[in-house]
């Protein structure tokens, strides 16, 4: 197999094509109405490439791929584990694929009869009164919470609550999330063993404090062990606790974010309820509430009335925070997370905590075993944890990154670099419950080598990886001159 | 690791903090800040005429690993960010405490004496609790 892979313009041809899939060509008249100022000058440089051109191009790219189908994919904090590819079957039935999202209601029962199951399941899951469907990523289903809070907090005059509290170590997204729906962040930090700092937490709290925006298991792959005394301390403020689901698989059939107190959570339906991801999406970030926050839930939900299911719209809910997708989100993902979840059954579900939490703790105790230093010797793993190699880079000059570039040639994803970057050098690992012990192993086996390199020839780690289709990118020059245009190196 | 200036106070946040001749004070993140972020790649300052707080989170550092926020570690007034680093933030890792700066604040009166900001000593026992 070759290595690399060219652009598809350095496949061009002048005049070559997939005739049979053009469009009709369009006349000058149909045109007409566009706007002058729309119209562009000249045509669009396309790639002029036969279908079998492209056919090859995008296999052989995808051949290309780490991805979980060929490799372990140990990224923390994003729970890169299997699909099991049944999910993937049932929903590409006939029946889902083509059922048209303005079908009348009685010709998709079936297909609402699953998002009312998911909802009811997810609720049951998660401890909470309501949940809704429609967020269509995880981004959107923490922006759903988080203007729920505030529709909550404006419904009862209380206009002056703008502050999202957001400890140090919760999901890195939370404070983007906070400043797009209009508030104003307030970071506090949390103690050396990874949990939040609790007089920082009362000293922040006040009749300014709309919500906290919280992760647990946090982003240090730590049990946040304060958290009952931290809800109580938020809602005794008069604020709320949003829960972000980033890291649900660690606890799910476990503990429920309901149980612990949240008032709104979002799950990652596509981690915990493994469908695929990454590289951007399709994801599906589905919302639960408890009961303070019941009629601010989005729309639409589905409802169940006899044996009949049907959509409940707008004019049901006038406090409902409105659309976040044109129909139902992301409804083939939402199908996938509803079989996935029916194939797991209750006693499944709570094997996916428990797995995911004992390969953690086995990979950590390992790399301990191995010389290598965790970020929290103290603290059991969650779902994941951190591996520091703030000593590698201070003796030996070979830092986090190095290592990762270097498992690449190890057949191995690298886990997550330089997040938390509470901690320096540092490596977030997620096994995730997929896995067996003998990928573990090989892991293990491959770090401690990389280890030994580090010591004895570390030219060979900084300068990896060597075995792929590119060598070291730089990403700082990629990052500071931003060129996506593709441009011909010379005329022939 | 550089000596720190011994003519500038610092915070337990990796800021710096420089009294300028007029009394307005010129702010920047520390060398170890600078190295513990890696190659800067964007950096967003403060508009003149902002009105901040000592606390307040006023202008971010973004390197290939984080975005980090830098706060105001004295109450005041913005004079000036320093436009320069908008087309060169490799500025801040060359030249963390000159040509880096990253903006000029007008104190509030009497803020300065309640910023609680750190002599280079105090500063230095803070690098050393975190190098462990």
């Amino acid at each position: 197999m070759a290595l690399t892979e060219r652009v598809i313009y350095e496949y061009s041809a002048p005049g070559r094509g997939a005739a049979d899939q053009w469009p009709a060509p369009t006349g000058e008249a149909e045109l007409s109405d566009l706007p002058a100022a729309l119209r562009r000058a000249e045509a669009p440089q396309l790639p002029e490439v036969s279908e079998l051109d492209v056919v090859r191009h995008f296999t052989r790219l995808s051949q290309l791929n780490f991805s979980i189908d060929t490799h372990f994919y140990p990224l923390g904090s994003c729970t890169m584990k299997y699909n099991p590819k049944a999910c993937n079957q049932y929903a590409m039935l006939p029946e889902f694929l083509a059922r048209h999202p303005l079908a009348p209601e009685s010709h998709g029962q079936g297909f609402l009869a699953c998002m009312y199951e998911l909802q009811e399941m997810l609720k049951e899951v998660t401890g909470m009164q309501g949940v809704a469907l429609s967020p269509m990523a995880g981004a959107h289903g923490e922006f759903a919470g988080v203007a729920m809070i505030r529709a909550y907090h404006r419904a009862r005059g209380d206009d002056a609550r703008n502050e999202i509290i957001v400890p140090e170590a919760a999901h890195g997204t939370n404070p983007a999330t906070a400043t797009m729906c209009g508030c104003v962040v307030r970071e506090i930090p949390v103690d050396t063993q990874g949990d939040v700092d609790l007089d920082a937490l009362r000293a922040a709290v006040g009749p300014q404090t709309a919500g906290i925006m919280l992760t647990n298991p946090s982003t240090l792959g730590v049990f946040e062990r304060h958290i009952e005394a931290v809800a109580r301390i938020v809602h005794d403020a008069g604020g709320l606790l949003y829960y972000d689901g980033a890291n649900l698989n660690a606890i799910l059939g476990k503990v429920r974010p309901g149980d612990m107190g949240f008032d709104v959570i979002h799950m990652n339906l596509h981690k915990t309820f493994s469908t695929p991801h990454g590289g951007g999406g399709p994801g599906a970030g589905a919302v639960g509430v408890g009961e303070r926050l019941l009629p601010f839930l989005p729309v639409p939900l589905a409802a169940k009335e006899g044996e009949r299911y049907r959509w409940v719209s707008e004019a049901e809910r006038p406090q409902s925070i409105g659309r976040l997708s044109a129909f139902m989100g992301n409804a083939g993902v939402l199908l996938r997370a509803y079989i996935y979840m029916r194939l797991l059954g209750r006693e499944g579900m709570q094997k996916v905590g428990e797995f995911a939490t004992l390969n953690a703790n086995y990979l950590l105790q390992r790399l301990k075993d191995a010389g290598f230093d965790a970020a929290y010797p103290r603290r059991r793993a969650s779902h994941e944890f951190i591996v520091t190699l703030r000593r590698q880079a201070r003796e030996l000059n070979v830092t986090a990154m190095d290592f990762a570039k270097r498992l690449l040639d190890y057949g191995f994803h690298a886990p997550t670099t330089y997040f938390p970057l509470l901690v320096p050098e540092c490596l977030l690992i997620e096994p995730t419950e997929t896995e067996t012990r003998e990928v573990l192993d090989a892991f293990v086996a491959a770090l401690s080598q990389i280890q030994k390199e580090a010591e004895q020839e570390p030219g060979r780690v900084t300068s990896a990886p060597h075995t792929m289709p590119v060598r070291r990118l730089d990403d700082v020059r990629a990052a500071r001159q931003l060129d996506l245009t593709w441009k011909p190196t010379a005329p022939s | 690791m550089s000596q720190l200036p011994q003519d500038l106070k610092y915070t337990k946040s990796h800021e710096w903090v420089r009294t300028r001749a007029d009394g307005s004070l010129e702010i920047g993140i520390t060398d170890h800040a600078q190295h513990a972020l890696g190659d800067l790649v964007f950096v967003e300052v403060p508009e003149a005429g902002r009105a901040v707080k000592s606390g307040d989170a006023c202008a971010v550092v973004e390197s290939v690993k984080a975005a980090s926020d830098v706060y105001a570690p004295v109450s005041g007034e913005i004079l000036e960010g320093n436009a320069q680093l908008a087309s060169a933030p490799e500025t801040v890792n060359g030249d963390a405490y000159g040509a880096g700066w990253l903006y000029r604040l007008k104190p509030a009166a009497g803020a300065v004496q309640a910023a609680q900001l750190l002599s280079p000593q105090d500063y230095q026992k803070v690098l050393d609790a975190e190098a462990g």
